[in-house]
């Protein structure tokens, strides 16, 4: 078959700048092409450019052909009829991507309406159509509703509907499940893969995601600093990877099918594309380097059918598992070991340093943004409870809505819940005076997801550093600063620099540093790695590791990844609209997951291996979250609940209806708040 | 379009890391290699060395008047000619744009200084001081400035033109306030501000440290540009005799009195006029230039 | 929402109530009515002035708070009191509101409508002609103060009347020309001749404003992803700026719109008091330099409740156009 979509030495540069050189690639109807790289990479871009969409300012040579068509410098009413129709594009965002003030069905409409004389009416009714297609619950009623009325994987399901609408011969995808939870994200791949079905259309997949990658794709391309480093089919490229950038990235994904203890991280950050090292712009940061490395940039070699490898070395290059490719102390300065893996049951002579029981928390439910009212109350946490001993993680998961957020923050506050009780270190959080409060900040510390916006910009990072210990008291910081610095792994002689100038990882450092400051002996992560790329996420989870073992910390771990907890935790407590569902030992939780739930959310997460991704089933969840201000009666899962629908009988249900679950313990550490809980193997 | 810049800016920022720099002279680097920037700034400095510099190289004082000259054109005498009274323009001139540049000034750094207290208080500790301080601040917006100053001209007279400037700020500063009030509870959300908050420090500490730092390119481009508010308010006022009061002169005032002869005696208005509108434009270009040199990112979807 | 509007209109009200309060305090304190009597030959006696000014509820022989009572259980009934000469205030006002109507919604009507076009066609072609035009053409105007901009006009006006008509085509002072006699169409274009200049001087200014303000805003959408989402689907560049830039980035500018309105009531005094407009914002000048405390405390309560209307219009309409607002 001839390929519908060429691109041959497609180049971009922002102002002469590069961020995408000598990109090629090919697809064939009906094939799956993943573009993976790390933010920088340059595959979003590449990706506009093929649609013609990016800004003025950008300079595109090379050549992409559409249908053997030549896109590049074609006139813009060619473009336009080729957009939308031929070719079109699903993006990351799905809220900032629809129009605000238009109705769904009129967007979807407007797009059926571009490049086919149709009537108004018949547009609409085609628009129905699709939307029913994609999946959304009652069409036509749903036509006339506004973006923001929509969950953000109803919304993507919109987009996917609108590039569709016109049976294009290829979609290019953008990220397209980033934004979304995990279980919403394994419905909108469904998804995808029924618009393909319908359309025949190849799909060009780009994302960071190699779990997505590996059950969705047929072929992959590997970008790194703008450039093509590996392609080929996915089996070869995930198993028998012959680029040491692939096998770092491969060997620093956390996955839920492997015990905790150490990543391996690629040690360093991806060059800048105003400066590009000579030769291999992997070289810096390669454990395979040799001096030859730097002489001149590595074409693409051949290495096998259909595979190609932009390395010197591809014939020494084994998968992670084969080799340890790492090399000794290639994880960017931590030091010592990670933190040893959770054995045996669980240690309770040790002392407790904090537990929560019966937490509840409501907000008041705000509508409208100028005509601000109270319409009801979000019960945002309704009755958790969990405990945590001297030197042990444990790791709090759910999906957006979950309340895992608001159990963190109730937390931190230090204050009097709503109902419930917080004790932490010992101390009842309803009965601290002023100063108590203080003190317990002392031992109490926070990391927070975003490393940039954690951290003041308009401070040093020796100032950001010193402000816990100066706020309690201690005159002359400059030496503990150091010191800490120096235990996260950072050099001490960059303390006078701001924020801004250091990159992602070595940001999160600096909050770790910070936390670390008045010696705490609880530190509150909250999802400290997720706005990390792969590469640099397994430096700053080894660190965290290394230093419980190292300064006895506990950990409470707030996350939505469940890859990322397996790899850190201990103990794991999974919520789901403000109730645990279930909590256990890691391993027990993982390995045999009794509430349904953690069921299809482990069912639902992506591994990057291709073999058993194909082979895996997934538990499909219906729907969304239901609204926390309106929780459903009795288990707040059963709306949702595989269980609830396929397995029980009136009976049974009757008892899920009517009788909220409270955590029973099931096994040695483990409970599930389910009235019908079973063990099962999911992952 | 978003996506491509911000990956862009990304790459960019990575591959700063080892420059050291302090931000003032980032910004300053930028303020001055935009040519809007150096012009404003040229000619504002240009502007207040000829208010306080140009009484020094003419003979005539502001309160002279020459009765062998009235209504005059200029002439090498009289650089800008004469008013009826045979007062001298040049000098008249100089003497308003002092007062009128001082004025503006003061009153710009007065009313910003009152905006960022109040918004960044309100906005940061919400409840009952929120609804104390908004009240307030929508009173004075509902209050009309214009009758209250003019209802309290009489007492500006006599050099209490101090008493003036702090009228004057107090009717500009509400609609900043409330943006930096919306900044704040933003700004409160924002992790570095909780972070500080769990660290135990106090929450008025947080307001200096934090947030107002964090607002300093918004109030200083908010400052810059409350100069021409200042200057343009306060010429209005006194056009109509409710700013500043005789012997006192300012922009306001000799431009009533020039425009009254303009169309015989073009220079008594023209000069002044010129003047005030080549002093405001250039407050703004400097604002304008401040603005950019600070949120670079801002001047694309500006 | 109809108890949203209830308690908003009860704050509002609150406001409005104080504002005026105040104004009428601060007005009552510092004019001095008397003074009015003093220049007057003969001179008036003293008993004769009480009398005149009790009669006016102006007598600063009277306590302060006993004439705010007075004067607050007027406005409560409707009556503002009468002012410096004996006519009632509330009459005076209604005329002078029309001819202030008048001036501004044209005002702002040119002036928006002018100012939005010209913003949004700069934003568009950014860093282009149009734009740097359009942008160092607005940084001028608005360093020109409204006084300087109306005398200039003027003189403008003098030199062409003079020079290029040749007879007296631009008329700039008054709404019309007293006494004319010349039918139904002469009167009307007499109106026109005197409205010319004063639009002139009021929209300019708000041109200057509407096009940064609407340039900023299309800026900001410009770059938005959904108008590249629009063109992903195959709209041509053009009507994807159109449908869903120009709808999106209107939004904001509708909202100032209806603000600029209530704020202009009183703002336009200096317009109107150099075009010799017998409107609002003269009376108010006027009234100050009379003394005139019930006219005075009139106008300042009418101000404020523009200035809330146009707040509450504000939303409304923001609400009309952007249903994430709207929404229940």
């Amino acid at each position: 078959m001839r390929p519908v979509l060429e691109v041959t030495d497609l180049g971009v540069t922002f102002g002469g700048v590069p961020a995408v050189r000598g990109l090629g690639y090919a697809v064939r109807p009906g094939e799956v092409l993943a573009v993976v790289g790390e933010s920088g990479s340059g595959k979003s871009v590449a990706a506009a450019a093929v649609m013609g969409l990016l800004p003025r300012g950008a300079r595109v040579t090379g050549s992409v052909r559409l249908h053997g068509r030549e896109l590049i410098g074609a006139p813009a009413r060619e473009l336009d009829a080729l957009r939308g129709r031929t070719i079109s594009m699903v993006f990351q965002d799905p809220l900032s991507a629809l129009t605000p003030v238009y109705r769904v069905g009129d967007q979807i409409a407007e797009a059926v309406r571009v490049h086919q004389r149709v009537s108004r009416e018949n547009a609409q009714v085609k628009a129905v159509e699709l939307l029913e297609l994609v999946g959304i619950p009652r069409p036509a009623e749903r036509a006339l509703a506004f973006p923001h009325e929509f969950s953000g994987g109803m919304r993507q399901r919109v987009m996917i509907a609108m590039a569709i609408a016109n049976d294009p011969d290829v979609i290019i995808c953008d990220e397209p499940t980033t934004a979304l939870d995990v279980t919403v994200q394994a419905q909108v791949l469904e998804v995808l893969k029924t618009a393909q079905r319908e359309t025949g259309a190849a799909i060009i997949m780009i994302t960071h995601d190699l779990g997505v990658v590996a059950g969705f794709a047929d072929r992959v391309l590997v970008m790194y600093a703008g450039r093509p480093v590996e392609v080929g089919g996915v089996d070869d490229v995930y198993y028998r990877p012959r680029m040491p950038y692939t096998v770092g990235l491969l060997g620093s994904v956390p996955r839920i099918d492997r015990q905790g203890g150490r990543l391996t991280p690629i040690e360093g950050s991806p060059p800048s594309p105003g400066a590009l090292p000579p030769g291999c712009p992997f070289a810096p940061r390669c454990p395979l380097w040799v001096a030859a490395c730097d002489e001149s940039e590595p074409p693409l070699y051949e290495v096998g059918e259909g595979h190609r490898a932009a390395c010197i070395r591809w014939e020494e290059v084994r998968p992670a598992d084969a080799a340890d490719l790492a090399g000794p102390a290639g994880t960017g300065g931590d030091g010592g070991d990670g933190g040893e893996p959770p054995a045996g049951p669980r240690e309770r002579h040790r002392r407790t340093v904090l537990e929560v029981s019966g937490l509840v928390k409501d907000y008041p439910l705000i509508k409208g943004a100028v005509f601000r009212r109270r319409v009801g109350t979000v019960h945002a946490v309704a009755g958790v409870g969990f405990d945590i001993r001297e030197g042990e993680t444990l790791a709090l998961v759910g999906e957006s809505g979950s309340g895992k957020t608001t159990t963190l923050t109730q937390i931190l506050e230090l204050a009097a819940p709503q109902a419930g009780r917080i004790v932490v270190l010992g101390r009842d959080t309803s009965r601290l005076g002023r100063g108590e409060r203080t003190a317990i900040r002392r031992d109490l510390q926070v990391v927070f997801q975003d490393p940039l916006a954690s951290l003041d910009p308009r401070m040093t990072v020796h100032d950001i550093v010193a402000e816990p210990l100066r706020t309690h008291g201690r005159r002359q910081p400059g030496r503990r600063v150091a010191e800490l610095l120096a235990l996260v792994g950072l050099d001490p002689e960059h303390a006078a620099r701001y924020p801004q100038d250091f990159s992602g990882g070595q940001r999160q450092r600096v909050g770790i540093a910070r936390a670390l400051a008045l010696e705490p002996r609880l530190l509150v992560l909250d999802e400290p790695v997720s706005a990390l790329d792969v590469s640099i996420q397994a430096g700053v989870i080894n660190l965290l590791g290394a230093l419980r073992a190292r300064l006895g910390l506990s950990y409470l771990f707030v996350a939505h990844d469940l890859a990322v907890v397996r790899h850190l935790a201990d103990r794991v407590a999974v919520m789901y609209l403000g109730r645990i569902a279930e909590i256990g030992r890691i391993d027990a939780v993982y390995d045999a997951p009794m509430h349904p739930y953690t069921q299809a959310l482990l069912s639902a997460i992506p591994l990057p291996d291709p073999a058993r991704e194909r082979s895996r089933r997934r538990i499909l969840l219906e729907g969304d979250l239901p609204s926390p201000a309106d929780p459903p009666t009795g288990c707040r899962f059963r709306t949702r609940c595989p269980k609830f629908r396929g397995e029980l009988t009136d009976d049974e249900r009757g008892l899920c209806v009517q009788v909220e679950p409270d955590v029973r313990t099931l096994g040695e550490d483990h409970g599930a708040a389910c009235h019908y809980a079973e063990r099962r193997v999911v992952v | 379009m978003t996506l491509s810049q911000e990956e862009l800016a990304e790459e960019l920022s990575d591959g700063a890391t080892t420059r050291v720099h302090s931000r003032l002279r980032v910004v300053a680097g930028r303020f001055f290699r935009s040519p809007q920037g150096i012009a404003g700034f040229a000619v504002l400095a240009a502007m207040f060395l000829l208010a306080f510099a140009g009484p020094l190289v003419t003979r005539w004082s502001y309160t002279d008047k020459d009765f062998t000259a009235f209504l005059q054109p200029p002439s090498p005498d009289h650089w800008f000619g004469t008013l009826q009274t045979g007062a001298d323009v040049f000098a008249l001139t100089l003497r308003g744009m002092q007062k009128s540049l001082v004025v503006g000034l003061l009153a710009a750094l007065v009313s910003t200084a009152l905006a960022a207290l109040v918004g960044a208080f309100a906005g940061y500790f919400l409840g009952w001081t929120d609804r104390v301080l908004s009240w307030t601040t929508d009173l004075l917006l509902v209050l009309p400035a214009f009758l209250v100053l003019a209802i309290m001209s009489p007492l500006f007279g006599a050099g209490q033109w101090a008493l003036f400037v702090v009228m004057l700020a107090l009717f500009l500063w509400m609609v900043t306030s409330k943006v930096v009030r919306g900044m704040t509870i933003s700004l409160k959300e924002r992790e570095f501000i909780q972070a500080a908050r769990y660290m135990g420090v106090p929450p008025v500490r947080i307001v200096f440290r934090h947030v107002l730092p964090n607002l300093s390119s918004l109030l200083v481009v908010d400052a810059t540009l409350n100069v021409s508010a200042a200057i343009l308010t306060e010429t209005s006022l006194s056009y109509f005799g409710f700013g500043i009061q005789p012997p006192d002169v300012s922009f306001g005032t000799l431009i009533a009195d020039g425009s009254r002869t303009a169309t015989y005696a073009p220079w008594t208005f023209w000069f002044v006029a010129g003047l005030l509108v080549v002093t405001v434009l250039a407050v703004n270009l400097v604002g304008d230039a401040l603005r950019d040199a600070f949120d670079p990112a801002a001047k694309r979807a500006r | 929402m109809a108890g949203f509007l209830v308690r908003r209109l009860l704050g509002y009200t609150v406001l409005v109530v104080v504002a005026a309060s105040l104004s009428y305090l601060l007005a009552a304190v510092a004019l001095d009515p008397r003074s009015n009597y003093a220049d007057r030959t003969p001179k008036p006696p003293p008993a004769v002035v009480d009398a005149q000014l009790a009669a006016l509820n102006l007598n600063d022989k009277v306590p302060l708070l006993q004439r705010y009572a007075t004067w607050a259980g007027g406005v409560v009934r409707g009556d503002f009191g009468r002012t410096i000469t004996g006519s009632p205030v509330g009459d005076d006002l209604r005329r002078r509101m029309g001819v202030t109507f008048r001036l501004v919604i044209l005002g702002v009507f040119f002036g928006s409508l002018i100012g939005v076009l010209a913003g949004a066609l700069a934003a568009v072609r950014q860093y282009r002609w149009f734009d740097r035009l359009s942008t160092g053409l607005s940084f001028v105007v608005l360093a020109v103060p409204v006084v300087v901009v109306a005398n200039m006009l003027i003189l403008l006006a003098s030199w062409a009347n003079e020079r290029v008509f040749g007879h007296q085509v631009l008329l700039v002072s008054g709404e019309y020309t007293d006494g004319l006699t010349a039918g139904f169409w002469g009167q009307a274009i007499d109106r026109v001749q005197h409205l010319v200049l004063p639009t002139v001087s009021l929209s300019i200014g708000l041109a200057a404003v509407f096009s940064r303000y609407q340039r900023n805003m299309m800026l900001d959408v410009l770059g938005a992803d959904y108008v590249r989402t629009a063109v992903a689907k195959g709209l041509s560049r053009r009507k994807a700026l159109l449908r869903h830039a120009l709808r999106t980035a209107l939004i904001p500018v509708a909202t100032y719109f209806a603000f600029t309105f209530g704020a202009l009531l009183t703002g336009a005094t200096f317009t109107e008091k150099i075009f010799g407009w017998h409107g609002l914002g003269e009376q108010l000048i006027n009234s100050i330099f009379s003394n005139d405390v019930n006219t005075v405390a009139a106008i300042s309560l009418l101000a404020g409740v523009a200035v809330l209307c146009a707040s509450l219009a504000a939303d409304l309409l923001h609400a009309a156009l952007d249903p994430r607002v709207r929404s229940a």
